[in-house]
């Protein structure tokens, strides 16, 4: 195994631009793992060898011929399967979409090729990012490399296991109501979810426009924040872009400074309905932030008991709407219906969109469609906007009194795959801790803070930041990181089992 | 299914409106004439090939995120103001949920209950004089959807068909809905009162400039709600609404026909079924389309993909006061500025030369000759090509300048009448302005005083019995012998110097 | 409250445009009595006086100016057509103009 892929990102761009290794030889190593671990694993859906190889060899021209590239330029990444690709298939792990080739780059994508980093493929996910496990796929589960019986988190998986088995140093994930960081808590991996608006939706295949956000998944604090820094920013082409500039995401994550700083653990979201080991875990990470030179205190969001509920009303409706341009006309799937001889185009919608889409994603158009009924709309889809509002004011006076909260990430560590498939409301249980960020537009972060005693598996530890504020992610992020590290001798991922390398590149 | 069902039994019309009053409600859709779509910037060029203007977002692709464009919001604040509405101070778009093959993202990006304009008004006038006040509920911002090519029924009809050619090409291009509230009163004069709110509309939406309103190709589309009330009873009855009735003969006939329609269904003792109905504008009869039933459920919400409209104070009184003058006013001022009598009025505006004459007055033209020389030879060659004067004259290079040109050559004794009407059809034939053409074609009035004089006394000498009938005073006569005249001096004799020297010689 | 029953599912699975099978329906009449159930928690939180928030962020007014874009060619618009005729997408037949 090489020990390229075991580099960060941002080591990875100084071995670049010092020149000890090329863009090909980091980006073929890495398309090497691939192919001797991804049958085990299942992070990718669609690999694109020639396509990153292509544009590594470019990135390594430039750079031979002197010319100013980007910082991250020549240093490969795995691209959420819903994120479209211009020539690359692109599904949102569903059979709706199986095979289609989309004509145009979604933003985030043209940053990415413009700082010149080869795009190794697109990974697997729940299906439309409805799921929190990547076992609604419609192209089968993805495996957690931690242990291959559970589940990766999700709707995320694919991206997350790709950096924890060490498949890509840098992904792209998307966020609604967890699905950059529940994924990363799993997996013992990094992710960030900007505030709302802060990284182009241009190109997203939507799952709830008013809580979707694309994000970096990463192995460290400091990749993310690079990362953070190519996708984020102003795009004219989303209409809910934010408009300033990229926060100094990469200044706060280099400087790790917490001193003074107010940390406010989130009354509602620990506890009880969190595994010991988790709890544990946390508990640990909150005393070397005091060590850092933070002050925690404790801070209560009431209406945080609603979030979820809010959170499975507005979801649902949105996505109701946002998968209606599913129908068979345009592009896709399209199923003729058994037994009508010449049937309409009524029909052929209904027909496809039954076989296209999966359960979980069914369900969830059908209860949107049930909440913006006329004679319901108030009583559901009107009451979780005024829970939002409700929730927005509690972060509001929360962040009065702490710089910013902090949680576990998830409840659990991961669950063994199949364990909660028959059981849709435990599972969306698995995003309690992460939804009220979403609903809100406020950003998080997760990063791995321990092995939870009881299973051995890594835990995720949450921190959230006011709109706009996402440096204090990565501020906090990387003073916890370095004190993690340096009481455990180094990342957590060292301690990961090795897979088998089932194929010789 | 829609079954199309004809020979529906009708009332006559005198007795519908004996026992019933009729009560309307407009929907009028105007396309606006901007560059682009109203969420994305593809062209909106009409008659282009197909699947030519479309991109991720007008073709609903997965990802793709709409803009608003901001002259849609613009013009749908003006056509509010010239509505007299109120202009709303914050509103959203609302997703209107339905599927249909030729709406690309199976939801119409609308506006519902937060419209940017809402509680106006239009007055309109009729043939007779009187005005007619018709309130305005609401205008909102949408999209229009794609055009779909029905193949293998009766041509281009989709019953029948066996499948559809979907052009994305008008998906996206922006709609201005405006909606009246219900019109109730106009009694018998209901198609009249429909047809010159549209008319009335139309003009103003021009004169805004935002819309070329061609119902015709479709840039206005009209959908007419109807229902009767028996007289004496308030209450409204069921309606039927008239989709896609897009000309102004069409409006006022499709109201006529549903109030014969609805006049038979009551006085029989049925009930109306509220329904959609298409109007066929060979027969004059509407047909039934689909029901409209409970089960209808657009699930509006508004639009997370967009963010809020809040028109500041200022922009809107800004848009106010650069409204232009409303085209009933401007008419009314310009007919009495130029002394043209009701039918003059009529016979310009029908052939819709009210603005070229205006340029031309403003150019230096009298109102008199203006109107002379924009609806004579040229109204006729317009006609012939199927054109309106103004785009018909734009494609000569023909404007205000060579009619000021014409009648100057006529007021400074250059050309007759007569001369002046051979040099604009040169003018009209392309061979250059009205002085190459008179050069060219040596058209000059004799300006030889010895040469009228021996034509004016040959002619009297030729002519006793004429010349006669003026001495005794009948100097009406005078006509025949200036037409003698002119003849004897091949055209080129200036009529008023003529006139003068003939009555000169038999009445002194 | 939350009952929904199996001709409510079946209708607003038609407005949905999914053709759900006699099995599937039965299944998610249960699956979203249970979820309905714990979502109308939301009418027990005292909402009173919050406005609706439909959106995370405040923005208002974002616009573009009135220029022409490049569209797509007619043969990307088509790429993923199922089927294509005349440069226009092929669909089946439509049953009723709106």
């Amino acid at each position: 195994m090489s020990t390229l892929i075991r580099t960060s990102a941002a080591e990875l761009a100084s071995i670049l631009a010092t020149g000890e290794a090329s863009a090909v030889e980091i980006t073929q190593a890495h398309l090497d793992r691939i192919a001797a671990v991804d049958d085990q694993v299942h992070a990718f859906l669609h690999v694109d060898a020639e396509g990153a190889l292509r544009s590594a060899a470019e990135v390594d021209k430039l750079r031979a011929a002197g010319d100013d590239v980007h910082v991250l330029a020549g240093v490969p990444i795995a691209v959420k399967d819903v994120v479209v690709t211009r020539g690359l298939p692109t599904t949102a792990g569903s059979a709706i979409l199986r095979g289609w080739v989309p004509p145009y780059d979604a933003t985030l994508v043209t940053r990415l090729k413009n700082a010149g980093m080869p795009i190794l493929g697109k990974t697997n996910m729940d299906e439309f990012a409805m799921g929190s496990s990547t076992e609604h796929s419609a192209y089968g589960p993805t495996r957690n490399p931690w242990d291959l019986t559970r589940i990766p988190g999700g709707s995320g998986g694919g991206s997350a296991a790709a950096l924890a088995a060490f498949e890509a140093p840098l992904a792209i994930g998307t966020d609604t109501g967890g699905s950059i960081r529940q994924p990363a808590a799993v997996t013992g991996t990094v992710g960030v979810k900007p505030t709302y608006g802060g990284v182009s939706r241009y190109g997203l295949i939507a799952m709830a426009s008013s809580l979707d956000q694309a994000g970096p998944c990463t192995r460290s604090v400091l990749d993310a924040a690079l990362l953070h820094s190519v996708i984020g920013g102003h795009d004219p082409m989303d209409s809910t872009s934010l408009a300033g500039p990229v926060p100094a995401v990469v200044e706060a994550a280099r400087n790790a400074d917490v001193s003074g700083m107010r940390i406010g653990i989130i009354t509602e979201l620990t506890g009880d309905g969190f595994q010991l080991g988790v709890r544990e875990r946390f508990d640990s990470s909150l005393a070397h932030l005091v060590d850092a030179g933070a002050q925690v205190v404790e801070v209560s969001c009431p209406s945080f008991v609603y979030a979820l509920a809010a959170y499975y009303l507005v979801m649902p409706s949105e996505v109701s709407s946002n998968l209606a341009k599913f129908d068979a006309m345009r592009y896709g799937l399209r199923v003729f219906p058994e037994g009508i001889d010449d049937p309409s185009a009524e029909q052929v919608m209904a027909a496809t969109r039954d076989a296209g889409f999966g359960d979980e994603v069914k369900r969830r158009i059908i209860l949107g469609t049930y909440a913006l009924s006329s004679g319901y709309y108030d009583a559901y889809y009107g009451s979780a906007q005024k829970v939002r509002s409700l929730i927005a004011a509690d972060f509001a006076a929360a962040f009065e009194q702490a710089d910013v909260l902090v949680s576990p990430t998830a409840p659990t560590t991961a669950f063994p795959l199949g364990a909660k498939l028959s059981d849709p409301l435990s599972m969306y249980m698995q995003d309690i801790a992460t939804i009220p960020a979403n609903l809100a537009g406020v950003p998080g972060i997760s990063l791995p803070c321990g092995l939870a005693g009881e299973d051995g598996l890594p835990v995720g530890f949450q921190i959230l930041a006011p709109a706009m504020k996402d440096e204090r992610l990565y501020a906090v992020g990387s003073a916890l990181e370095q004190r993690l590290h340096h009481a455990w001798g180094g990342p957590l991922l060292h301690r990961i089992p090795a897979l088998t390398e089932t194929k010789e590149a | 299914m829609t079954q199309v069902s004809t020979g529906e039994a009708l009332m006559a019309y005198d007795e519908v409106v004996a026992a019933y009053d009729p009560v309307m409600g407009l929907e009028v859709h105007v396309e606006l004439g901007t560059a682009t779509k109203m969420f994305c910037g593809c062209a909106t060029t009409f008659g282009a090939d197909p699947n030519t203007q479309v991109c991720p977002v007008c073709l609903g692709l997965p990802g793709a995120l709409p803009v608003v464009n901001a002259i849609g919001i613009e013009s749908a604040i003006r056509i509010g103001l010239a509505l007299n509405c109120e202009i709303a101070s914050w509103c959203r778009f609302a997703r209107k949920n339905y599927f249909y093959p030729d709406m690309p993202k199976n939801f119409q990006t609308s506006q519902y209950d937060e419209p940017i304009a809402f509680n106006g008004h239009l007055d309109v006038e009729l043939e007779d004089g009187s005005t007619f006040r018709v309130d305005i509920e609401r205008a909102h911002m949408e999209e229009d959807t794609g055009k779909s090519l029905h193949v293998g029924g009766a041509t281009g009809r989709i019953h029948g068909a066996t499948h559809s050619l979907v052009d994305y090409n008008r998906a996206g291009i922006p709609l201005i809905e405006i909606v009246t509230k219900p019109i109730v009163g106009a009694g018998e004069r209901a198609p009249e009162v429909a047809r010159a709110y549209v008319a009335t509309l139309r003009d103003l939406v021009k004169a805004l400039g935002v819309s070329d309103v061609k119902m015709e190709q479709g840039s206005m589309r009209c959908d007419v709600n109807l229902s009767l009330m028996p007289k004496g009873v308030a209450e409204f009855g069921t309606r039927s609404e008239t989709k896609n009735v897009n000309s102004l003969r069409s409006v006022e006939r499709s109201v006529r026909y549903e109030m014969c329609r609805h006049g038979a269904i009551l006085a029989a003792g049925g009930a109306v079924t509220q329904e959609t109905r298409h109007w066929h504008e060979d027969t004059g009869i509407t047909t039934a389309g689909r029901v409209k039933s409970d089960a209808e459920d657009y699930r509006y919400f508004p639009e997370p993909d967009l963010v809020p409209v809040a028109p500041a104070p200022e922009w809107v009184e800004e848009l106010r006061a650069s409204l232009p003058e409303p085209p009933a006013q401007r008419r009314k001022r310009l007919q009495t500025a130029y002394g043209f009598s009701d039918l003059e009025m009529r016979d310009v505006l029908n052939a819709g030369l009210l603005d070229l004459i205006e340029e031309s007055v403003a150019a230096g033209a009298t109102p008199a000759g203006a109107r002379k020389w924009w609806s004579g030879e040229i109204a006729r060659r317009a006609n012939a090509a199927g054109q309106d004067v103004s785009s018909y004259a734009v494609g000569l290079g023909v404007g205000p300048a060579l009619v000021v040109e014409l009648e100057g050559l006529v007021t400074g004794g250059r050309l007759n009448d007569a001369m002046a009407r051979q040099v604009w059809e040169g003018v009209l034939d392309g061979e250059g302005s009205p002085t190459q053409v008179a050069d060219a074609r040596g058209l000059q009035l004799n300006r030889d005083s010895g040469a009228l004089e021996a034509a004016v006394d040959e002619v009297i000498a030729a002519n006793p019995d004429v010349a006669a009938k003026i001495r005794e005073g009948k100097v009406q006569a005078v006509g025949a012998l200036i037409g003698q005249v002119m003849k004897a001096m091949k055209g080129q004799a200036d009529a008023a110097a003529a006139r003068s020297l003939i009555l000169e010689r038999l009445t002194q | 409250m939350a009952d929904l029953t199996r001709a409510d599912v079946d209708h607003l699975a038609h407005l949905a445009r999914i053709d759900l099978s006699d099995a599937e329906l039965d299944r998610m009449v249960g699956e979203l009595g249970v979820i309905l159930t714990s979502v109308a928690t939301v009418q027990q939180a005292p909402t009173e006086g919050m406005t609706a928030m439909s959106h995370p962020l405040p923005l208002v007014n974002v616009t573009r100016l009135d220029e022409v874009r490049p569209s797509l060619t007619p043969q990307e618009a088509l790429s993923g057509a199922p089927e294509v005729d005349e440069q226009r997408f092929s669909v089946p037949r439509i049953l009723d103009q709106d």
